[in-house]
């Protein structure tokens, strides 16, 4: 890095530190601090003094240690290799920094992002004499099995305005990332590229348009895909307080839902829930395209031990990536564990910064920033004319479990999809505990034309069906708390019956199980279709005076009860069967009231 | 660490290279020096008052006008003019050694016992370093503690950090104790450690976990960290830091299984606080500062196990919720960062039951990987789940009876009354010596289901019920 001083420190207050003596530096410039270089962003400038934050520990650094400028602002390496790397929350490798420094993460080292003597096998799609505009293909990398990685001509070249002619291509061949594979004409200058760029993290990547949401993310999660459905592009939060399943949820997300790349943050959480994800996840396998989970995830770790700024910068580092992706035409899912220790981090800086503090301590633009985050979600049309979408499913942990704390409500104001998780749930081992009285999904009247499709028009039925005696079952349990449950008619008892049922054999799903911890749509939707029946078929039965005990008793409602468990995803037609005995059972036992 | 800088510009009170004569303030814990030398974030303090009495201390805040210095021991005593402070250059470390085990240290690492300290084998910082999450292998290996509650329910893996959330007046020390006494991992390495600190808890307390370590004859593999309640309270905010120092020493250098109580908790997030509000910090939720969640990860995230090394760090916190209040910030932010949480109840103990712990609410969030076949039993997750499940719905029909009346209960919930009551009185319930093994502990829970019918038992298979189901 080009040595040249901006300043010296005059005041150091945990990653917080005044510098003094500014000369040039740039708002949000990328700075070393001291002579052991640790890395910092540069966020406020006033007078000839700036105040920067560094993403490292600061014991040791004293006034009077110079801070270096690097000239550019806090990036991101983009390029082939990404894919099955775990880094920390500034994008450094951390595989390689355990084979630099051992156990424990060192401070002042660094690596570069992205591998440099890897040899990929390049593939070019233009010719020389072609125009080509920003964000455009010129040619193509087999990252992993899976994923055919595009490398793109980077948007914003200084004096790329429209297309620019391809004065020459690399041939097919195997290059490293850092090998120029295109030169560009832009204004009659020659512009080299290579297969590393480089993206400021807290800036938006250009997109085309916007287009309107209408394709559903399966997830595998009955509750989710079915109840409170999230669409490509789409926002979600999922707030739950501690041990009610937050990361569980993220994790089966994670594995089972459709999308094709996944960038996972861990942000500000524990150590060993990152290595249970490094660990598990090059051994479980995708159930589309049979290949290693592995291959379509970036993971980002930075641990609730390691420094709190760069906590702060872990968010934009993975939208960055994922939006990267995305022009690439992929469908990109991220996960964010968890929002709140970002917001907790904005309040510690912002603290440090003496800064007038608005709610709970939180500092005023704490809305903005999570609106800016969850805006750079979206289903696009990118620059290359594919169609490529970036899908953000944010955890909370609000404190104490309360709902009505800042971060709960500004998230809640900004994302159109809402999974609250409920400690009641949770403690009856209800997984996943995502309440269906809380919870909430703007999504589903557009996807529920997809969906729709997918059922013979019956999604969007049966949801309102099971919606609505869910929310019968809630006054119907008021009445119960006060008298009991004998005191209700049959009929209506049969309400509660059904919903336990449905609860206990649909909304429950154990993620260790191998047949439940994901569901295919077609089983998902057959069956809710079983349940449905058992509620039709049932409740005529009631109304001709069979008694419920008798219902219950059926040997088929066992079956129901463990469907979740027992019929395989390649092959439902065993619900079918169920289906056809629950049937028989059921006019047997009415047909006894038939004949009177 | 030298310095290019040249020291131009000091004030007289220079006494020599890094040391200097004359505070310009002095807040409660915190020292105010002024034109001092660049003085590095974090540096270590050696403070001597005007009768020569030593103290230690560390740099909280640093700039070229003033110096903030934190002091351990306290400030009292100390006078303007007579404090004679001297820059270390380095941050504070501890001289860590196995010779340690056996001995009685104050917070900072000093002996209590008035003999001297051995030799170090080696010079640590206190405050670590993090854990490279790749370098973490995944903690999988069952502790029997021989406790049902907690071996059945919320089971304790080596290298997990397990807190127990519990409130004034009860048993949380004995139970500490117990699992300190009879913890092992079945057929697996038994070079036991422990390591134990005290934050601002009373003598009594402290001496009952001696007395208990003595009986047990395990006192020669303890390591204790006193800083008892009427020592400094500023010595609290340092002690857990000396005392995971040690214990990463003997589990990742010296291969061993250390266990590490830190009590009390609470006392320790007090004094945070009391430092925050003395520095004029904005503070979050309670007067605790905003970086409370971040400073207890740092010590929590103090735990695990490292790939190719033998030893492993379980940590077992105690914290006493203010008034019994989950949602307080330290049980809330406790259980953010911890791997579960051990809940206890003061209902239950007032119905006599030891220990204490409500199931429905203590959860171990490594439980799923460590138990099972080959690990404890196969039936051991299914009966876990099955048993939350259950005793969850004994809450209802509970709160169903003191409204409508037991006689108007069903015949059903009259079952899951009777079963209520023999997992309270029988599973959860236990003596003080009682050390149950895994097998006892499940045989007990499958009795505990016997009561109720099958057809209630869904989190279970089949061939399970067949196997222990009425048994």
């Amino acid at each position: 890095m080009q040595v040249r001083i901006v300043g010296q420190v005059k005041r150091v207050n945990g990653p917080v530190i005044t510098v003094k003596g500014i000369t040039d530096a740039m708002m949000m410039e990328l700075v070393n601090v001291g002579e052991q270089k640790l890395v910092g962003e540069l966020v406020k400038l006033s007078g000839n003094e700036a105040v920067v934050q560094v993403y490292e520990d600061a014991t040791g650094i004293a006034p009077g240690d110079n801070v270096y400028g690097t000239g550019m602002p806090l990036s991101v390496e983009l390029g082939p290799g990404l894919i099955g790397t775990i880094y920390d929350g500034i994008q450094r490798p951390l595989e390689e920094l355990k084979e630099a420094c051992g156990d424990y993460i060192r401070r002042g080292i660094n690596r570069p992002s992205v591998n440099r003597s890897k040899i990929w096998r390049f593939e070019p799609v233009i010719a020389a004499g072609q125009e080509i505009g920003p964000g455009m293909v010129i040619g193509t990398v087999l990252e992993t099995e899976r994923v055919v990685h595009k490398i793109l001509v980077p948007p914003g070249l200084p004096g790329m305005k429209q297309k620019a002619r391809v004065v020459s291509v690399a041939p097919a061949g195997s290059y490293t990332v850092e090998h120029i594979v295109c030169t560009l004409d832009i204004q009659g200058a020659e512009v080299p590229l290579s297969m590393l760029q480089r993206w400021p993290i807290r800036i938006p990547r250009p997109v085309a348009e916007r287009k309107s949401l209408r394709v559903p993310l399966i997830t595998g999660q009955r509750v989710i895909d079915m109840l409170f459905p999230l669409a490509k592009g789409g926002t979600v939060a999922i707030p739950g307080g501690f041990g009610t399943g937050k990361t569980m949820t993220q994790h089966a997300i994670a594995r089972w839902c459709d999308a094709d790349i996944i960038v996972y943050i861990g942000c500000g959480e524990r150590g060993n829930e990152m290595t249970d994800v490094l660990r598990e996840f090059p051994h479980l396998i995708d159930p589309r395209t049979g290949r290693s989970l592995m291959e379509r995830t970036i993971l980002i770790a930075n641990t609730s031990n390691m420094p709190v700024s760069a906590r702060e910068a872990s968010i934009y580092t993975g939208i960055t990536l994922a939006e990267y992706y995305r022009d690439q035409g992929f469908h990109v899912a991220i996960m964010a564990d968890s929002t709140s220790r970002w917001a907790e981090a904005l309040r510690e800086l912002s603290g440090r910064m003496e800064e007038m503090p608005a709610e709970e301590g939180f500092p005023a633009y704490l809305p903005t920033r999570v609106a800016e985050f969850y805006e750079r979600a979206g289903y696009m049309k990118t620059l290359s004319g594919k169609e490529g979408s970036v899908t953000v499913i944010g955890a909370v942990s609000p404190p104490g479990g309360d709902f009505s704390e800042p971060v709960t409500q500004h998230t809640k104001r900004f994302v159109r999809c809402f999974w609250g998780l409920d400690r009641a749930l949770a403690s009856a081992r209800h997984y996943p505990a995502i309440s269906w009285l809380d919870s909430y999904s703007e999504y589903v009247d557009e996807v529920s034309a997809w969906w729709d499709q997918k059922s013979d028009g019956m999604w969007r039925k049966s949801r309102t069906e099971i919606m609505e005696l869910l929310q019968k079952e809630v006054r119907l349990q008021q009445i119960v708390k006060l008298v009991g449950p004998d005191a209700l008619p049959d009929s209506q008892n049969f309400i509660l019956e059904v919903c336990t049922l449905f609860k206990t054999a649909f909304l429950q799903q154990n993620a260790f199980d191998d047949v439940d911890r994901y569901s295919t749509v077609e089983k998902q939707m057959r069956m809710l279709e079983v349940i449905l029946t058992y509620w039709h078929l049932g409740s005529a039965a009631i109304s001709k005076g069979v008694t419920m005990v008798k219902i219950r008793r059926m040997k088929v409602v066992q079956e129901i009860a463990r469907m979740r468990l027992t019929v395989p995803n390649d092959d439902i037609s065993e619900l079918d069967r169920i289906a056809l005995r629950l049937e028989r059972s059921l006019s047997q036992l009415g047909g006894i009231y038939d004949e009177k | 660490m030298m310095r290019n800088n040249p020291l131009v510009g000091l004030d007289q009170k220079l006494v020599s290279g890094r040391e200097y004569v004359g505070a310009s303030r002095i807040d409660g814990p915190l020292v105010y020096m002024r034109n001092t030398h660049p003085v590095g974030y974090g540096e270590l303090v050696e403070c001597m008052d005007s009768a020569g009495i030593r103290r230690t201390g560390q740099v909280l805040d640093t700039s070229d006008s003033v110096v903030v210095v934190q002091l351990f021991e306290g400030t009292s005593g100390l006078t303007l003019p007579g404090t004679r402070m001297r820059f270390m250059g380095e941050p504070l470390t501890l001289d860590v050694s196995e010779q340690m085990l056996g001995r009685v240290m104050n917070g900072l690492g000093h002996p209590r016992d008035g003999a001297a300290l051995p030799k170090g084998e080696e010079e640590l910082d206190v405050n670590g370093l993090p854990v490279n999450p790749t370098a973490r292998e995944y903690p999988r290996d069952f502790i029997q503690t021989g406790i049902s509650v907690i071996d059945g329910l919320t089971t304790l893996i080596q290298g997990q950090k397990l807190p127990i959330f519990s409130g004034n007046g009860l048993p949380h020390n004995q139970l500490a104790a117990q699992i300190a006494r009879q913890a092992k991992v079945r057929g697996g390495k038994s070079d036991f450690a422990v390591v134990f600190a005290a934050m601002g808890v009373k003598y009594d307390v402290a001496r009952f976990f001696i007395d208990s370590f003595e009986e047990t004859g395990v006192l020669d593999n303890v390591a204790l960290f006193l800083s008892l309640a009427d020592d400094p309270s500023i010595e609290r905010t340092i002690t857990p830091r000396t005392a995971l120092t040690l214990a990463e020493h003997l589990a990742f250098n010296k291969g061993k299984q250390v266990l590490v109580i830190l009590t009390d908790m609470t006392n320790y997030c007090e004094s945070l606080r009391e430092i925050s509000t003395l520095r004029g910090e904005i503070p979050s939720r309670k007067g605790y500062p905003g970086y409370l969640y971040s400073n207890l990860a740092e010590l929590y995230e103090r735990s695990g196990k490292i790939t190719g090394r033998d030893g492993s760090i379980t940590q077992l916190p105690i914290l006493t919720m203010p008034n019994d209040d989950i949602g307080h910030p330290i049980p809330d932010l406790t259980g953010y960062i911890t791997e579960g949480q051990i809940v206890f109840d003061r209902e239950m103990y007032g119905r006599g039951i030891y220990p204490p712990v409500n199931g429905l609410p203590s959860l171990s969030r490594l439980m799923k990987d460590g138990i099972g076949e080959g690990m404890t039993r196969a039936d051991h997750p299914h009966l876990a789940n099955q048993l939350f499940a259950s005793y969850s719905h004994v809450k209802d029909v509970r709160n169903l009876a003191s409204v409508i009346g037991e006689e108007e209960l069903t015949s059903l919930d009259h079952q899951y009354m009777e079963f209520g009551d023999f997992f309270e009185r029988k599973f959860v319930s236990q003596a003080f010596t009682e050390d149950r093994s895994i097998e006892e502990t499940l045989d007990l829970g499958w009795k505990a289901l016997g009561h109720l019918p099958a057809e209630e038992l869904q989190r279970v298979t089949d061939q399970e019920l067949e196997e222990h189901y009425g048994r």
